[in-house]
């Protein structure tokens, strides 16, 4: 029988959504209900959000000091440890999830499978490779624990509810202290997250500045969009890096993405394939995201979008 | 002497578009492209400039795979790698295998750092950074867009979902390069002519004392699932009325 353990992604203080698509894709492989575990410091409102998510039929609070903030290494030990009592191992494909679960699974002499995108069955997989330009179905080894991340986008939250028990549990393993937090820097934008947010509004190298990414986040505020980038803005300094969508960057799945300026590589559009709507404001008729896009305008971003807001603006005010 | 190790791996250039067999048997191979996996040479490339800033004494490439990766070991070679180590093996690696074999090489070799790639674009794993450190018991730093070493210690900025993070690690440890680490140089062709006289030392699993893992079995490769074609519209009107009709702007 399958036994099958999520390791929650969070912040200490709130549990991130990816998990929820996690446990959303691993329910029907746990007849006895999902296990998460909530390693933290403290960690008990997330253990509680975790205990309301349908599916979940055990929560694991492993409150140790040395778990906040999140280091790979110090909870890689105890995930391993954990691991002996399951035949799944799973997390979410996020930085976060790739981080943690190979290095869980090696210290079980196990390998991993990364950016799971459907079940086939307890041991049957699929994934994509080469920048989702092939899909491959996987045979995992019923004999070894699956270590694996769940790509959150390819799979739908809970929708329902649980009252699932919380188990404090102190594992008596030894930590790592050979790696240290610094510091984190993020941009604290404001907006919808990019990986949950229904549309998305990316900006490329044709907004050729501080000027273009201003309008396209004007677009964004008026749809109540989130922000992305391409490689390119972000490597012009335009742009932070955690906005990047792509192979290397984030995989989104809204009901609308528009690219702005965006030529459309295949690495970058690997990162937006299960958007609903794809559209396309490019003055290259020829460029590949034309191809791709479900609706194309060519046009010049500079007068295309402010002409966008503008329109957006007098159906909001009618 | 104070070593940095580096793995390599051979993909398909990251420019072509691959074709699949139409058998479900995998990618196309023959006659295609082939190149340093790009967060490989951005790797490398870090590693050679620890080097040039006498940080370090010798940088040594490792790369797994069938006589062909040569090509990629003598373009490290002729960016400035100081030795090159291929370890015979076919087919597909899984990343167990992989990290195990450079463990094998670390042990012999004794580096202060190993520098991989944080992923392979062929198989996009982003996985044998992560599991070697954990099988050498080792401070890992993934996804680094910036290296600062110090004496006993190195310093990483982590490119992650949230932004950045800063991880000082004891050495010895492994990072895994992110495309915004550095820009790699470009090797001229007197380097590369060079580089083809170069020797490179060949070991096998089996005299490093391993099997090849295999935990995981492909069964098929099929295309993704395929978008059906999009419409052009000629103005920001037309363009607000299609949206609208679909609900999908406020
Ligand atoms: C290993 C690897 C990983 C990568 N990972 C990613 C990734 O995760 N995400 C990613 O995005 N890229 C990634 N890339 C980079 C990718 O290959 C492309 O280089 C990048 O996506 C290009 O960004 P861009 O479309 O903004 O720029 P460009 O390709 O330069 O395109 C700019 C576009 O803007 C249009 N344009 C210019 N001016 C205007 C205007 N005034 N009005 C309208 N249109 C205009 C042009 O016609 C053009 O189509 C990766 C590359 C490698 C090698
Ligand atoms: N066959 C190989 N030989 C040497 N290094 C490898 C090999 N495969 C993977 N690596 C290293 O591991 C990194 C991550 O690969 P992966 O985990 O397969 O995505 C690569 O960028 C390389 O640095």
């Amino acid at each position: 029988m399958t036994r099958v353990l999520v390791i929650a992604e969070h912040d200490d203080a709130e549990l991130a959504p990816a998990t929820l698509n996690v446990i959303g894709a691993l329910r029907a492989l746990a007849p006895q209900g999902v296990d998460v575990a909530v390693l933290a410091a403290g960690g008990e409102s997330v253990a509680r959000s975790a205990a309301r998510i349908g599916g979940v039929g055990r929560v694991r609070l492993l409150a140790r000091v040395e778990n906040s903030p999140c280091l790979a290494a110090v909870w890689a030990s105890q995930v391993a440890e954990l691991a002996s009592e399951y035949t799944h191992v799973l997390a979410p494909a996020t930085t976060f999830g790739k981080d943690l679960i190979p290095r869980a699974a090696a210290l079980r002499g196990a390998g991993a499978l990364s950016d799971i995108v459907a079940i086939d069955g307890p041991y049957r997989f699929r994934r994509p490779v080469y920048a989702g330009n092939a899909i491959v179905t996987v045979e995992a080894d019923p004999e070894r624990t699956v270590f694996a991340t769940v790509r959150p986008t390819a799979f739908s939250a809970p929708a329902d509810e649980a009252d699932a028990p919380i188990e404090a549990l102190t594992l008596d393993v030894e930590l790592p202290a050979h790696t240290r937090f610094v510091e984190r820097r993020g941009d604290h934008r404001t907006g919808p997250d990019l990986q949950t947010a229904s549309t998305v509004v990316v900006g490329g190298r044709g907004l050729g500045g501080p000027a273009g990414v201003a309008l396209i986040e004007g677009l964004a505020a008026r749809l109540g969009a989130a922000v992305g980038a391409s490689r390119a803005a972000v490597d012009s300094g335009w742009m932070p890096n955690e906005l990047q969508v792509g192979q290397t960057g984030k995989i989104v799945a809204p009901g609308l993405y528009l690219g702005i300026g965006v030529s459309g590589a295949i690495q970058h559009l690997t990162g937006i394939r299960d958007a609903g709507t794809i559209v396309a404001i490019n003055k290259d008729a020829q460029a590949p995201i034309c191809a791709a896009a479900d609706i194309v305008l060519v046009a010049d971003l500079f007068t295309a979008v402010p002409e966008l807001v503008d329109r957006l603006d007098r159906r909001g005010a009618s | 002497m104070r070593r940095i190790l580096v793995g390599l791996k051979r993909v398909i250039d990251h420019g072509v578009r691959v074709h699949l067999r139409p058998d479900g048997s995998g990618v196309v191979t023959d006659g295609v492209k082939m190149s340093l996996n790009p967060f490989c040479e951005i790797a490398l490339e870090e590693a050679l400039r620890i080097r040039e800033a006498s940080r370090a004494d010798e940088v040594v490439a490792v790369s797994l795979g069938p006589a062909e990766v040569e090509q990629q070991l003598r373009q490290a070679l002729a960016m400035g790698a100081d030795r090159a180590i291929r370890i015979e093996a076919e087919g597909a690696l899984e990343p167990l295998t992989v990290a195990r074999s450079l463990l094998a090489v670390a042990e012999r070799e004794q580096p202060f750092l190993i520098l991989l790639g944080k992923q392979a674009i062929d198989s996009d794993n982003n996985q044998t950074g992560q599991i070697l450190a954990g099988l050498w018991g080792r401070p890992q730093a993934t996804f680094a867009s910036e290296i600062r070493l110090g004496e006993s210690t190195v310093t990483v900025a982590r490119e992650i979902d949230q932004g950045i993070e800063v991880l000082e690690l004891d050495l010895p440890a492994v990072v895994t390069a992110d495309l915004r680490l550095n820009e790699p140089r470009y090797v001229k062709l007197p380097q590369l002519l060079k580089a083809k006289k170069l020797p490179i030392e060949t070991l096998t699993l089996t005299g490093l004392g391993i099997e090849p893992e295999s935990q995981f079995r492909v069964i098929e490769t099929t295309p993704p699932p395929s978008r059906t074609a999009g419409i052009r519209v000629e103005s920001v009107d037309e363009l607000v009325a299609i949206l609208d009709e679909r609900g999908l702007i406020p």
